[in-house]
């Protein structure tokens, strides 16, 4: 039931942030927006486990990637995020989950909205797409708190050059980039108005961040419209770690 | 064969022998839900036990709150792995919202408003094993916590104490609700650690 995987390469996302590439020989395959247990053991037999969402696309290789932020007062964060080398084994369970994942068999309209790390799952729907070549249009709201917290950059930064049916809005809450037009605050009516899609295109949405954050941006959607049944949300605890 | 995480020392809780298995302590009260929030207004709260083709039992928010109540500390085990220790809240036994029915049936699929669902043996809903509860450590239940009212069964994981109830349909034979459909455990006991549908 714990599969082994071995850390095959690490990037940093952010200054508190990184993700971790792992190869599961045994691994099943997954769907965009499943997590996967992740244990740690210490030499005297005591275990952690926690949970991350994987930030990759189904692929034929077994591999998959997690990112994972670093929470000040974490019990596994910390070591994912600065012991963790190349080489290491990993104990992991999953995939898990099947509400919160899109499929590339869905042809609707897909709303993402993402604060912080809420972004994981939402960027594997986004390759997920690519990978197998759907022409779903997708449109992603993501919320940061300033422009250096923005994870997956350059992938992100691209994608609408490449693919004219994927678009990216950004949203400060503390500070823009240099005349940025909308001054830094949270997602609003009027940000939802522009920046997602209509609700009489029946999109389906996926909302994930922290508690509070979810909250409100799901409590928008569904005030401008949108069916609650196809607003689907995961919400990180107050204390940050996926839960 | 647990594989030794190089240079991991861990965090032990002081409490950890309250805890069951693969969960750790939490101060906070995180959230966990499927979609939005619903908000449900008093006026048009109701609770409503059937047996599938009829109404047994009704209530609105007067009736229900007139029924007597009680104040309880327990601990809640969430199955993405926190767990919270010593929890207060007020409720209405099921034990009271059951007494004066007599049915043959050995299961409920418990309802909530947005259309939420959660398999539980009614045996695990009787003998002060389960209560719907509408205040938390004094306060109303906030509606991201389930308020106005939510099922509390503590003894199984959290996602079986389903928030913003609104009834439950007596079964002769177990079916799965939501989550139940979608990869989780049938019963979900913390303390066997029946997480996930693969596990005994």
């Amino acid at each position: 039931m714990w599969r082994l995987g071995t850390v095959v390469a690490l990037r940093d996302e952010t200054a508190t942030a990184r993700t971790i590439m792992l190869e599961i020989p045994d691994w099943p395959g997954h769907a965009a927006g499943q997590h996967v247990d992740v244990r740690l053991t210490a030499s005297d037999g005591y275990s952690a486990v926690r949970s991350y969402s994987i930030a990759s696309a189904p692929s034929v290789e077994r591999r998959i990637e997690i990112s994972v932020e670093r929470l000040p007062d974490g019990e596994v964060s910390p070591y994912l995020t600065r012991e963790l080398a190349v080489g290491d084994r990993l104990e992991l369970r999953g995939p898990i989950g099947g509400w919160f994942v899109w499929r590339p068999r869905q042809t609707e309209p897909i709303q993402l909205i993402a604060g912080g790390s809420g972004i994981v799952p939402l960027m594997a729907m986004i390759r997920s797409r690519a990978a197998a070549g759907s022409t779903a249009p997708f449109r992603l709201l993501y919320s940061v708190r300033e422009p250096g917290s923005v994870w997956y950059r350059d992938e992100l930064r691209s994608l609408p050059e490449r693919n004219h049916s994927v678009s990216v809005t950004y949203a400060y809450t503390r500070a823009t980039p240099k005349d940025w037009p909308r001054p830094a605050g949270r997602i609003d009516t009027a940000l939802i108005a522009s920046a997602t899609w209509p609700s009489n295109l029946a999109p389906t949405c996926y909302v994930c961040g922290p508690t509070s954050f979810v909250e409100s941006a799901a409590g928008l959607l569904s005030g401008t419209g949108n069916n609650p049944a196809k607003i689907k949300t995961e919400r990180f605890g107050p204390t940050g770690d996926r839960q | 064969m647990a594989v030794i995480s190089r240079g991991f020392t861990g965090r032990r809780a002081p409490e950890a022998g309250k805890l069951p298995p693969g969960q750790y302590l939490t101060a906070t009260f995180p959230v966990l839900s499927a979609g939005p929030t619903p908000h449900i207004s008093l006026d048009r709260w109701e609770f409503k036990i059937d047996d599938g083709t009829q109404v047994l039992r009704r209530w609105d928010w007067k009736s229900f709150r007139s029924l007597p109540t009680e104040t309880f500390t327990t601990d809640l085990h969430c199955v993405t792995r926190w767990s919270k220790l010593g929890t207060r809240w007020e409720g209405v036994s099921l034990d009271t919202m059951f007494a004066d029915l007599k049915t043959d049936e050995s299961y409920a699929l418990v309802r909530s408003y947005g259309d939420y669902t959660t398999n539980v043996p009614l045996k695990d809903l009787m003998n002060h094993q389960a209560w719907i509860a509408f205040r938390f450590e004094g306060e109303d239940l906030a509606p991201e916590h389930g308020g106005p009212a939510r099922l509390l069964v503590p003894h199984l994981y959290l996602w079986k104490s389903a928030k913003w109830v609104r009834g439950m349909t007596l079964m002769r034979e177990d079916k799965p609700g939501f989550w139940e459909s979608l990869g989780y455990h049938m019963y979900g006991d913390p303390w066997r650690e029946q997480r996930y549908s693969g596990d005994e």
